[in-house]
């Protein structure tokens, strides 16, 4: 049975409008409530990746140039399943964390009109749609990081604000040129122009807007200024999807999507990607080792793992442009793309576990913590899973996601880039040796003699993404799953087939 | 020459955004963005000398709908789009000003080179 697309905004949508109005007194109802919807999700991605669908839903039936149509593809399949897998567990988690703020059914609907805003952007196959949906998802995340309503928190919110805002007007712009040059707003339509006409100076321009753009909403650098200030601001669980999935579907995503699809890949843009994939992997890294607040580390990390992702897509770009055997460039791909799902789950665990220490300890200062070992085993063991599965040690996900990218980059000759992606794999794992030391061990501080381990919903949620951790490099191991999950979403950035796909779709 | 006008418009937006230190002010800088980008949206779909494209029911039988008012007709997209993305910044706008008052009850300044307690 073929899935109707527009669920997979309609449902968070729908509950985003009703939880608000469970009160103060009914609010359990109102979490239930949005944690069935997550979990729906979370069913209906999973039914989608079993059963492998794909196709096209055609918004109040108008036929494809003229209406909205909603694509599902591989890729989008495969960003689906990662925001659902990240929203279900950080809901969870939301159960009892979110306890200590006042107003928590407004809470859950930012966060599900958050969610309908990203499973939008991926779904999208009209790129004013998608600028639309971006707007919801980064409207509400703007919100969500103010939540708190104290100093730092609004601070960082109006600096992501602006930035965000700003980065949404280029966006904007970029549309604007590109309806001006092609006369189309869907993509499949504006890449049969493009690749029958070829590019213009006003669609370089266009394309340089969007890449300005989509890297502010992926923070890459240089644009990563509003980052390490937005995601530690944030509730704990906010901050797992913003690192999760937000900078990836709003930013990895759109910039891979409009450049492999609609404007085709070509040998400089591929070596932009690749610097901006370099520059944000090693100084992002570098950034990281220096910090001193647990959640502000992870932030400079989430940086820095995006620019693993980026330097993945750009060698295969760059491969893909200079003719080479495509073999190279999927495995390039897929190393980016498979990293790209590590990452949020590994990430948001990380972010998970720093809420479960916040609210355990009432702080995040390093310094201030220690010994915590023995009084939080559980939390101890997710850090140290995830903190793992981000420097690469094997058998956890993040080492075959990286393992590929450096493959891929040896057999594309590319032995300077093979090198620096060791270099920050390792400088990675230096500074989680520093968070395991300065967190789990060394002596306890008087103050958190009375610490006491997170239980519940919190523990669960974190359980899930832990076991996944562990679990997801069968993804790519055992063929059927791999075939199942990954290789259909390389083969769309690969096979240069979008829109002639689409247009011939009955 | 007037699309380059507005990217002008733009720019001038995004140096207010950039340079200016006054939160109130940053926020009219995104706004001027906003509204280059809706101009530059309307003057794509604009004609000199326009027709408005309202197509009746009986209008395609009886020929009225031909290659000379498909010429001369007013691109409606565009507008549209301007119309969706004027709701939009309105959201923005509305968020970004009631995070502008929280912050001036907060640290009782606008002034960004004094809001200053993140680092790093």
């Amino acid at each position: 049975m073929m899935i109707p697309l527009p669920l997979f905004v309609a449902v968070p949508l729908a509950v985003a409008f009703i939880v608000p109005l469970f009160g103060q007194k009914t609010k359990s109802a109102a979490t239930v409530l949005a944690n069935v919807a997550t979990a729906c999700l979370l069913i209906l991605a999973i039914y989608i990746m079993r059963t492998g669908q794909s196709g096209i839903y055609r918004v109040g039936q108008w036929s494809i140039p003229i209406g909205i149509n909603l694509v599902l593809d591989g890729l989008s399949g495969l960003m689906l399943l990662t925001i659902s897998i990240v929203s279900f567990a950080a809901m969870l988690f939301s159960i009892r964390y979110m306890e200590q703020y006042t107003a928590k059914p407004k809470f859950l609907s930012l966060f599900l009109l958050m969610v309908a805003g990203m499973n939008g952007v991926v779904l999208s196959g009209d790129i004013f749609n998608l600028f639309v949906f971006l707007e919801i998802a980064s409207i509400s995340s703007y919100a969500l990081v103010g939540f708190g309503c104290e100093h730092e928190e609004l601070e960082a919110s109006f600096k992501y604000m602006v930035l965000g805002s700003v980065a949404s007007m280029f966006i904007l712009f970029g549309v604007g040129l590109v309806y001006g040059m092609t006369g189309t707003l869907n993509l499949a339509y504006i890449s049969k122009t493009i690749q029958l006409a070829g590019l213009n100076n006003g669609l370089y321009f266009a394309l340089a807007m969007f890449i300005v753009g989509f890297g502010l909403k992926a923070a890459l650098v240089p644009f990563h200024a509003w980052l390490p200030d937005a995601h530690p601001s944030a509730p704990a669980p906010i901050s797992a999807m913003l690192s999760g999935v937000l900078i990836k579907a709003l930013g990895v995503y759109a910039l891979v999507r409009v450049i492999f699809n609609v404007f085709g890949v070509s040998i400089p843009i591929g070596w932009i990607l690749i610097t901006l994939g370099v520059l944000s992997m090693v100084i992002g890294v570098f950034l990281a080792v220096g910090q001193w607040d647990f959640k502000r580390l992870l932030a400079y990390h989430s940086i820095s793992q995006m620019g693993y992702v980026v330097l993945g897509v750009g060698i295969g770009a760059v491969v893909l442009a200079q003719g080479k055997d495509p073999a190279w460039a999927s495995l390039a791909i897929l190393g980016g793309l498979f990293h790209l799902m590590n990452h949020s789950v590994f990430k948001s665990l990380l972010f998970l576990t720093s809420g479960s220490i916040e609210i355990a300890t009432g702080t995040r200062q390093l310094k201030q913590l220690g010994g915590l070992a023995e009084k939080m085993p559980v939390t101890r063991t997710m850090c140290t899973i995830a903190s793992a599965a981000i420097a690469g040690i094997p058998p956890f996900n993040g080492f075959w996601s990286k393992l590929l990218i450096v493959l891929a980059a040896v057999k594309a000759q590319f032995y300077g880039l093979a090198a620096v992606t060791v270099l920050v794999s390792l400088v990675t794992l230096i500074s989680f040796l520093k968070v395991q030391r300065y967190i789990f061990l060394g002596d306890l501080p008087d103050n958190l003699k009375e610490v006491k381990e997170s239980k519940g919903s919190m523990a669960w949620s974190m359980g899930v993404l832990a076991g996944l951790c562990v679990v997801m490099g069968i993804l790519l191991l055992w063929e059927p799953l791999r075939e199942q999950i990954l290789t259909p979403a390389v083969q769309v950035l690969v096979d240069n087939v979008y829109s002639s796909k689409i247009i011939a779709m009955p | 020459m007037l699309y380059s006008m507005c990217f002008l418009l733009f720019i001038i937006g995004l140096y207010c955004v950039l340079v200016k230190k006054n939160m109130v002010k940053i926020v009219l800088g995104i706004v001027i963005m906003e509204y280059a980008v809706n101009l530059f949206l309307i003057m794509l779909g604009y004609r000199l000398g326009g027709i408005a494209p309202i197509v009746g029911q009986n209008d395609y039988a009886s020929g009225a709908v031909d290659a000379s008012f498909t010429q001369a007709s007013v691109d409606p997209l565009p507008q549209a789009m301007v119309l969706t993305a004027i709701v939009i910044s309105l959201g923005s706008l509305a968020l970004m000003i009631s995070i502008c008052i929280r912050t001036y009850e907060r640290y009782g300044t606008f002034d960004i080179t004094q809001i200053r307690r993140l680092k790093g």
